[in-house]
Order: structure tokens, then C-alpha cells, then sequence
């Protein structure tokens, strides 16, 4: 008995393989952890150096559409649930976080509320429609969010505005930074769980969900977990940007157009990649800032036919160029040192 | 009393204008395996084609369907074969998934174009006739609204015809079943898709008519008409093209049914409830084979 133990604890040769190319690859992981925390630091600093609103505004909005694009990733990337009733989660965190902050709960307390609601409702939600598969559920949360806007639209038909009393002591940084902070948070967690064994099964989900009922992963958990944690960082997003914006209609934030941004980021860096949100968004945030400028309302219409163009063309966005062109650079690297040795 | 009855047929006469918008949807659903996430789009911009017609022509909403239907066809046409066409090739599921990324992003073009176009403004037809009607017992029932149940039963019907009786509508009908044995008896498929499409987008001009004589037209009420639509279509069950006018129809009184016992603010949650009650209990829908 002791000796078969002990055989099945000697790695066998392709694991320590793997273990030792772990180890090489570590010294990389060190170097991008190293890299993430010099930018983390960096953008922290922006509002110590600069009080110019215009570039901390743009940064906000970079963090924001982070969140936002990362929330959507997080169930639709990597556990294959395409959701096209986003915006209600973010709407839904913008509505709590104004409902209780102005009633005169403290920000902090609306705002942790305002990851719960959502992630709350939409378990209560996921639990029928995750019984749809492929184009129902997309369908469902479509209409879902639909009918959510138009039914706060009708109650709540009037302008939300901060309270004179917090406008006066309004300031851009601490939105910056709870932003910056959030975007971070957000990271984070989608990292962590896509190394853990649970994440493993939610991936497991998206390629084969029959396949991977079948060796043990259980779907519905699995979805829902991915559906939750999705919501909780729309939530977080929408109060952020209920703290941060003066005034809109309530019905705003569960506008469609979100689920669109959140879509159009994703794909545009790379859906299913960690990194592709935060290309996507900056890319997203400096196009959309240039395009107001120069054109003033088309906009939408340019990035209508950007992201069409990019389910059609580069369905892998940003990431998949990239890897694309460091996979052709480095065959003709080895090709032409190849030449080069063939020719001494 | 009066007052229900008057609710309830008038949520009949908007729920022919849902069989009608679904129908369409539904045709490309069942023919190409693709969702159309823009048929309201389309819907709306033929709504603006009769709008203009009555506006600048004076040409009367019902009559400029013959002007706008295949004028749409013509869209269709278009936008299949510089869209669709090359989803075509995807196998079933990532055909779903990717006709229903590209249509949401031609939502928004079509939008924001409609709304460059044509500004935001709310518009709607008024005829002469449009206040006019029929009264049975206290309860009105206007002459303009008692056209959309009669053209969606014409649709219907007319719809029937072409899919049992001509050569084109079998091919339709056979691609729609098993499109790989359609092309083995020689069904040129790629035909049949692009005039299901033109079919599709004429259709979505019908229904447009009717919501700019009845309702209120402007750039933004794609979406909400697509959601009627999708809400119908899985309510009649997937194939089912005769299901749909009926699946409409009940759409439409179970609305005015929750506006009634509600209040009207949340008539669309009631439209919600059945489709996500429908999903769950049954996703064959109520006409739908098994």
C-alpha cells in the first residue's frame, strides 16, 4: 500500500516537466506582478501631480469601463454566457447606491450594498433562465434589462441630481480613486478565480457543457457563481458612477448602450482574456473622447461598424493580434538564424 | 365594464402588430438559424419610409405598403449580403451567437443613422379617418386599429399560401427543416436565405405602417419591438409561423389584462413574466413541435 503511495507521489516525467517550466515562467510572472503594481502606483499618483479634470476624467473613465468590460468578460469570456442584459446590473448598482445615499446611509455602506442587490437579484433570476441555453439565455437578459429600464423609466420619470449640500463639497479625486481602486479589485478577483480550481470548472462550462457535467463539474453552481460575481462588479461599477455623475435620468445607467460598451471592450481587446478589457477600454475611452471632439453624435455609429467588423474579422481582438504578430516575428527570427547557421 | 372590454381589444388590435413584427423574426430564426436582433430596426425605418410617403406625398399609410414592403426587401437584400452572407458559413450555435453580435451592433448604427436622418422627434400619421370608427355597445373600435387585426390575418394567411403552395415557399420550408438534404434535392439555399431576409425586412415594414398610424415612431423603438417580437415568437414555439399571429394576439390581451389589474407603468413586466414562465416550463412554446 505504502509503495504505490508513494509511486503516485513521484511526479512523473511530463509533470515535473510542467512543474519546472512553471518555474521558469515564474521569473516572468514575478516581472508583469512587478509591472502592474509600478502602474498601479503610477496612476495612484496622477491626482497628487496633476489636478487637470479633463485627464483625471479620462482616467476615471478608463477604470470604469474597465469594470465594466471585466464584469461582462467574467460571464461571458470565460463562462460562455453571452449576456445581453448587462446595463441592468449596472443600472441596478447606480439605483441603489443613489436610493440609499441620499437617504442618508453613508457612501460606503450604499456602495456595498450596491455589489450585493444585483448579485442577489440576478442569482434570483439566473436560477429559470440559466435553464436556457446559447441564444435564449442572451434572449432572456436581453429582454430582462429591456423591461427593467422601461418600467424605471415609468416610475421614476424625473432628473436624479446630487443634493446641493454634496455638490458643494464635490471633488473629482475621491471618485478617481475609488475608480482606480475598483479596477484593481476587479483584476484581481477575475485573476484569482480563473487559477482556481473552481474557475477551471467554469471554463470547463463554457467549452463543453455536457462534457463537463459528465466528469463532475456541475453547471448550474458554476454559472450562477460566474453570474454572481459578474454582478457584483456591474453592481460596483454602476455606483461608482452613480457617485461620480451629477445628474441623469435613473433610467440611464440601464440603458442598452452599456451592454454595448461592455461588449464592444471586451471584444475589441480580446474576449476570454484577462488583460482584453483593460486594452479594449483604453482603447474604447481615447477613440470615443477624439471622436466627440472632431464627430460630434456619430460616434455610435462608428462603433457600431468597428465592433461588427470585429465579430466578422478579429473575432480575438487586440490580445489574439498581438500574439498573432509575436508568433510571426519569432518564426522569422528562428528561420532567419536558421539561414544564418546554414550558411557558416 | 365598458371600460375592460375597451382595454381588451385594444391590447387585441397591438397584439396583431406583435404577430406581424414576429412573424418576420421568426421566419429568419427558423430559415437561417439566426437571430435579427435589428428587425425592430428595420420595422422603425419602415415606419419612417410611410411616414415620409404620407408626409410629403400624401400617399396613404395602408397604400405605401406597396412602396415601402419592397423597398425593405430591398434593405434586406442588401444588408444579407453584406452581413449575414458571411455568418452563413458558421455551424449552428456560433451562428446564433455571432448573427446576434453583428445585429446588435447594426441596432445601433441603424439607430444613430435614423436619428441623424430624421431627428429624435416622435412622429405618427394622422389620416383623415383616424379618429373614426365603429361603436358596439360603448366600446369603440377605430376603423385604422380594426386594419391591423384584418392585415395581420392577410399576412398570415397570404404567408401560408407562399410557403405550401409555391415552388420558393417549399424551399423555404424544406431549408428551414434540414437545409444540407435542401441542397442534396437541389434547393439553391443561398437564394432561399436572401429572399427569407427580403421577406423578413418587408414584413418588419408592415408592422412599421401600423405603429406610426397607431403608436408613436421615433429613431429609438427598435428595441422594445424586437423584444415583442422575441417575447412572441418563444411564446408560439420556434417553426411555428402559424403560431405566431395567435402567440400575438394573446401577448397583446395579457398586457392589457396586467395594465388593467397593475396600473399601466408595469404592463411590460407582464409580457417579461410569461416569456421567462414560457422558457422554463415550456421551451418548445405553446405551438411549437416537441
Amino acid at each position: 500500500m505504502e509503495q504505490v503511495g508513494s509511486q503516485l507521489n513521484q511526479p512523473t516525467v511530463p509533470l515535473r516537466a510542467a512543474l519546472s517550466a512553471r518555474r521558469r515562467f515564474s521569473r516572468a510572472r514575478v516581472f508583469s506582478w512587478i509591472v502592474v503594481a509600478l502602474i498601479a502606483l503610477a496612476m495612484a499618483a496622477v491626482p497628487q501631480v496633476t489636478t487637470r479634470s479633463d485627464v483625471l476624467n479620462l482616467l476615471f473613465l478608463i477604470f470604469l469601463f474597465i469594470v465594466l468590460g471585466q464584469s461582462w468578460n467574467i460571464l461571458a469570456g470565460f463562462a460562455g454566457q453571452v449576456s445581453l442584459g448587462h446595463a441592468a446590473l449596472f443600472g441596478l448598482g447606480a439605483l441603489t447606491t443613489r436610493t440609499l445615499w441620499f437617504g442618508g446611509v453613508p457612501f460606503p455602506l450604499a456602495f456595498a450594498a450596491s455589489g450585493l442587490v444585483p448579485a442577489v437579484c440576478a442569482s434570483l433570476i439566473g436560477i429559470p433562465t440559466f435553464r436556457l441555453r446559447g441564444a435564449y439565455f442572451s434572449i432572456g437578459t436581453l429582454a430582462i434589462a429591456e423591461v427593467l429600464r422601461i418600467t424605471i423609466a415609468n416610475t421614476l420619470p424625473l432628473v436624479s441630481f446630487l443634493p446641493v449640500d454634496m455638490l458643494a463639497t464635490y471633488e473629482l479625486a475621491p471618485r478617481y480613486y475609488l475608480a482606480l481602486a475598483l479596477a484593481l479589485a476587479t483584476m484581481l478577483a477575475t485573476y484569482l478565480l480563473f487559477r482556481s480550481r473552481y474557475g477551471l470548472g467554469i471554463l470547463a462550462i463554457r467549452e463543453d457543457e455536457d462534457a463537463a457535467q459528465a466528469t463532475g463539474v456541475r453547471a448550474l453552481p458554476h454559472k450562477l457563481a460566474a453570474l454572481v460575481i459578474s454582478s457584483f462588479f456591474a453592481g460596483l461599477a454602476g455606483s461608482t458612477y452613480a457617485f461620480y455623475q451629477v445628474s441623469y435620468y435613473p433610467e440611464a445607467p440601464f440603458h442598452a448602450g452599456w451592454t454595448f460598451d461592455a461588449l464592444l471592450i471586451t471584444f475589441v481587446g480580446g474576449v476570454g482574456t484577462l488583460i482584453g478589457p483593460v486594452l479594449g477600454a483604453i482603447f474604447y475611452i481615447f477613440v470615443r473622447e477624439r471622436l466627440a471632439v472632431t464627430l460630434v453624435s456619430l460616434h455610435p455609429l462608428i462603433f457600431g461598424i468597428l465592433f461588427i467588423l470585429i465579430v466578422l474579422i478579429f473575432p480575438g481582438g487586440l490580445v489574439d493580434i498581438g500574439t498573432r504578430l509575436r508568433r510571426a516575428w519569432n518564426t522569422r527570427r528562428a528561420s532567419h538564424s536558421e539561414s544564418r547557421s546554414a550558411g557558416k | 365594464m365598458t371600460l375592460i372590454i375597451q382595454n381588451l381589444v385594444f391590447g387585441l388590435f397591438v397584439g396583431s402588430i406583435y404577430g406581424i413584427a414576429a412573424v418576420g423574426l421568426a421566419l429568419v430564426f427558423g430559415v437561417m438559424k439566426m437571430l435579427n436582433i435589428a428587425h425592430g430596426e428595420l420595422l422603425m425605418i419602415g415606419g419612417y419610409v410611410s411616414f415620409w410617403l404620407f408626409h410629403l406625398a400624401g400617399v396613404d399609410p395602408f397604400l405605401s405598403l406597396l412602396i415601402s414592403a419592397p423597398l425593405l426587401f430591398g434593405l434586406g437584400v442588401v444588408l444579407h449580403q453584406v452581413l449575414y452572407r458571411h455568418i452563413a458559413r458558421f455551424e449552428t450555435e456560433q451562428k446564433i451567437k455571432n448573427s446576434m453580435l453583428v445585429s446588435f451592433g447594426l441596432v445601433l448604427i441603424l439607430q444613430n443613422l435614423a436619428q441623424q436622418m430624421w431627428t429624435a422627434d416622435e412622429r405618427s400619421i394622422q389620416t383623415a379617418y383616424s379618429g373614426v370608427g365603429a361603436d358596439v355597445l360603448g366600446v369603440a373600435l377605430p376603423y385604422t386599429r380594426m386594419a391591423n387585426l384584418g392585415l395581420a390575418l392577410l399576412v398570415v394567411i397570404g404567408l401560408h399560401l407562399f410557403l405550401s403552395r409555391t415552388y420558393l415557399g417549399k424551399a423555404i420550408r424544406a431549408t428551414a427543416d434540414e437545409w444540407e438534404s435542401a441542397i442534396l434535392v437541389g434547393v439553391n439555399i443561398r437564394q432561399t436565405f436572401l429572399i427569407t431576409f427580403g421577406l423578413s425586412a418587408s414584413l418588419a415594414a408592415i408592422a412599421g405602417a401600423l405603429v406610426v398610424v397607431g403608436y408613436g415612431l421615433s429613431p429609438s423603438i427598435g428595441l422594445a419591438w424586437t423584444l415583442k417580437a422575441l417575447v412572441v415568437v418563444v411564446l408560439a414555439g420556434t417553426g411555428s409561423v402559424f403560431g405566431v399571429v395567435p402567440a400575438g394576439l394573446l401577448l397583446g390581451l395579457g398586457e392589457a389584462v396586467s395594465g388593467i389589474i397593475a396600473g399601466p407603468a408595469y404592463r411590460e413586466v407582464f409580457g417579461l413574466l410569461i416569456f421567462v414562465a414560457i422558457l422554463v416550463v415550456r421551451p418548445q412554446g405553446l405551438f411549437g413541435r416537441a
